[in-house]
């Protein structure tokens, strides 16, 4: 079992877990995610891991209560703990001084793009954080995100909060402003948002880096559920991501084989919700 | 009991296996195969010859003394029997069940030259069975040595070769990337096949010997196998990571929703348990028009496994989404490029398959996959092949008949096209020597020593995917010599 130390709503429907997993946390690096099964019936789900303490033994999920799995997250507790935390997976993101780079985060991914902006922090980047949400109740985590950069900007859609902007509108004017100053962009967040990031930057000819969130099982090469079409042919997202360069994947592609089992899902919701009534009826 | 003489013997039928009826079965994952009575097995034990030179032990990849089993049986000295079998296999209720014994030591039994051979597979199953039944006693451990070998990966090599170094007095510590032991065993062959309890059963004494079990624990990410003979402090590692890598076609569409790979389509099905969704919370697509492509054991695994889910829907036992609840009768194809003589599953599985309604196109191959406008499988072109001169693995190659091209329909497509080493395992290990087919170069064979000292591996990420029992028997030989390598420090 791997313990539920802490736990955090940082907007009504994010939660912040640390967990304790010392032999994960050892080896993990920016840009490498966990796979985690709530109990013995649970699904193996992939999660982007959000930070990590190696001294503490620790690593930091946040998810967004959007699924069965998700939800039954919420109803943890501290001192309860996770059947299992696989991990880390994947490579790690590619830091090095690189001069001026941009990372845009939007929703709840400004969890895993908090390790990165981090290490391209420490590495002597000049970096720059966009960070997008819809409203400023789901927005979390700017404070750690500005304390890690050089520049920075919020957006949300409804302006709320920050500036009334898709992330894209400032992405694209720092491109425009900056030219060839800017020599890589790390765009993580839903993947309608990611595919537009690529739109974006694709005519600067700017080299974008997306995390991937696909479907996994196993996520160590054996299932093949999470491949990616790429300009030059398929990838498994577990073992050959998740970061993959923005301008060759298949975003159209990618977005229908995300949401195969969305009947599915909401049928486990569903269910899920239905329970939870009842406990809280009896 | 009066001898029987030879003429006798041999006048016996070969047992028939008693097993469900096809039409029940389709509806459930329950084991197809039920096994002997004891009277069925002992009357199957007199059909054997007792050969002084038996040919069918030169069969056995771990040459069990199959007479000597097979007589003790006849005798009624089930626990004798069981010494001998257990003395060259740790899993015979496994492999009774899985190993391919019309091609191993069934095919050279004597009796196969006029008749039926002695159904070796099924009594070595009915001893196990016994065995189990009445609860596997704790097997004895050595004193402690004080030695410790890490052993990477659950599956029939590994657990073997773990089972005899505990036995043997050595600490061992199993690591598995996946959450339950078993590898293969638990997440590719079904439970109609090979009942998880029955694996379970199997490997049960592991613990009470002291094997510590350390899942999901990726060797090569979490440790290095440097780190493990380093910092870790294991004298040894054994590697039997298997063969998990899944083969996916270089056509168009091979990406499209519903083209799964059989080992995500089992491991959906068997490890996550997804036929009793939404108990379990893993999903899995049920199709009415299925094609699964290869014939080896994994596709009809997947072929059989995806006809259990449509029945089930079709029951009302697993819930249909909206495109699903359609009354379309249920198809799901084999589709295989080469012919009926070359399919390399065993027999009783293709009869099996055959028996439950799975439909079977030969000489066929697929060269795109349609997707409709939600990228969705919606159809498959095909190709007729025909064989033309035997190519390197000896069997007649298939070419393209040209023009012969066909439009199926299908809305879902299962790669089942064998696989290959997990390559996962070797970052950072380069001196770990490999095949341009990924597999374990070892020094030598009878050991699995491989080229990085201290350093040993054994089944399919050394030979490529084959069977149990030749796992289980590379798992051995590797226990042996890393007994002797502790021991002699040499």
């Amino acid at each position: 079992m791997y313990e539920l130390l802490e736990k955090e709503y940082v907007t009504d429907i994010t939660i912040m877990m640390v967990i304790k997993a010392p032999a994960v946390a050892r080896k993990t690096q920016p840009g490498e995610f966990v796979i985690v099964r709530t109990d013995e019936t649970g699904e193996r789900i992939p999660l982007t891991i959000a930070d990590f303490d190696r001294d503490a033994g620790t690593i930091t999920l946040v998810v967004q209560e959007v699924g069965k799995s998700t939800m039954q997250m919420g109803k943890l507790g501290v001192g309860d703990g996770f059947a299992n935390v696989v991990g880390p997976l994947g490579h790690a993101t590619e830091i090095e001084d690189f001069g001026t780079v941009v990372c845009v985060s939007g929703g709840f991914a400004v969890a895993p793009m908090y390790p990165i902006t981090r290490g391209l922090k420490e590495a002597g980047n000049h970096v720059i954080s966009i960070l997008g949400a819809r409203s400023k109740d789901l927005l979390f985590w700017e404070d750690k995100i500005e304390s890690v950069s050089d520049e920075f900007i919020v957006c949300t859609d409804d302006g709320s909060y920050g500036r009334k902007a898709l992330v894209t509108e400032p992405l694209k004017e720092i491109l425009e402003e900056r030219g060839k100053e800017v020599k890589r962009v790390w765009a993580i967040g839903p993947a309608i948002m990611m595919k537009f990031c690529a739109l974006t930057t694709k005519p600067f000819g700017v080299k974008t880096i997306v995390s991937l969130n696909t479907i996994m099982v196993d996520g160590t090469g054996m299932c093949g559920g999470c491949r990616v079409q790429l300009e030059d042919g398929a990838r498994f997202v577990c073992v050959d991501g998740p970061e993959f360069d923005a301008h060759q994947v298949d975003w159209d592609l990618m977005m229908a084989r995300q949401s195969y089992y969305k009947p599915e899902e909401q049928l486990a919701v569903e269910r899920w919700e239905h329970r939870c009534q009842l406990e809280a009826l009896a | 009991m009066a001898e029987l003489t030879i003429k006798q013997r041999r006048q016996i039928p070969r047992h028939a296996m008693p097993a469900q009826e096809a039409a029940e079965r389709r509806s459930n994952f329950s084991e197809v195969a039920l096994g002997y009575t004891e009277e069925q097995a002992i009357e199957e034990a007199n059909r054997c010859l007792q050969c002084k030179k038996p040919p069918c032990v030169d069969g056995c990849p771990v040459e069990i003394d199959i007479p000597g089993f097979i007589g003790a049986l006849h005798d009624g000295d089930k626990e004798e029997s069981l010494r001998i079998l257990k003395s060259k296999n740790s899993l015979p209720a496994i492999c009774g069940r899985v190993c391919p014994q019309e091609t191993q030591c069934e095919i050279k039994c004597v009796l196969a030259k006029k008749a039926e051979p002695v159904a070796i597979g099924r009594l070595e199953r009915f001893i196990a069975d016994w065995d189990l039944e009445r609860g596997a006693a704790t097997p004895e451990v050595a004193e402690p040595t004080g030695k410790r070998v890490a052993v990477v990966g659950a599956g029939p090599a590994g657990i073997t070769c773990a089972a005899d170094l505990a036995r043997l007095g050595h600490s061992v510590t199993i690591f598995e990337s996946l959450h339950a032991p078993g590898g293969v065993l638990v997440y590719g062959i079904p439970e109609f096949r090979l009942p998880k309890d029955t694996v379970y059963q199997e490997f049960g004494c592991l613990e009470c010997m002291g094997v510590e079990f350390v899942p999901d624990a990726v060797i090569g990410k979490l440790y290095t196998i440097d780190e493990l003979l380093g910092e870790q402090g294991f004298d040894a590692v054994f590697l039997g990571t298997g063969a998990g890598l899944p083969s996916f076609m270089r056509i168009p569409g091979i990406n499209y929703n519903g083209v799964l790979s059989a080992n995500e389509f089992l491991t959906r099905v068997n490890l996550m348990k997804a036929y009793r969704f939404p108990e379990y919370d893993t999903p899995v697509k049920v199709k009415k028009k299925v094609a699964v492509i290869g014939a080896g054991n994994v596709a009809m695994d997947s072929a059989r496994s995806a006809l259990r889910l449509g029945h089930l829907q079709a029951a009302g036992v697993l819930p249909a989404g909206p495109e699903e609840a359609s009354t379309e009768p249920l198809e799901v194809h084999i589709v295989y490029r080469r012919s009926p003589v070359e399919v390399p599953a065993r027999a009783e599985e293709v009869h099996h398959a055959e028996e439950e309604g799975i439909i079977f196109d030969f000489l066929t191959n697929p060269v795109e996959i349609y997707g409709d406008d939600k990228w969705n499988v919606c159809g498959m072109r095909c190709i007729r092949m025909e064989l033309g001169e035997p190519d390197d693995s000896g069997r007649r190659r298939p070419t393209p008949i040209e023009g012969s091209e066909f439009d199926m329909e299908v809305d879902m497509v299962i790669m089942a096209l064998g696989t290959s080493p997990n390559p996962l395992v070797f970052r950072n290990a380069d001196d770990l020597e490999r095949s341009r087919w990924g597999t374990v170069e070892v020094k030598d064979e009878k050991t699995g020593l491989t080229t990085k000292p201290r350093v040993w591996a054994g089944g399919d990420v050394v030979t490529g995917a084959a069977t149990v029992i030749s796992a289980m028997g590379a798992g051995k030989a590797a226990a042996g010599d890393i007994h002797r390598y502790l021991m002699n420090g040499s």
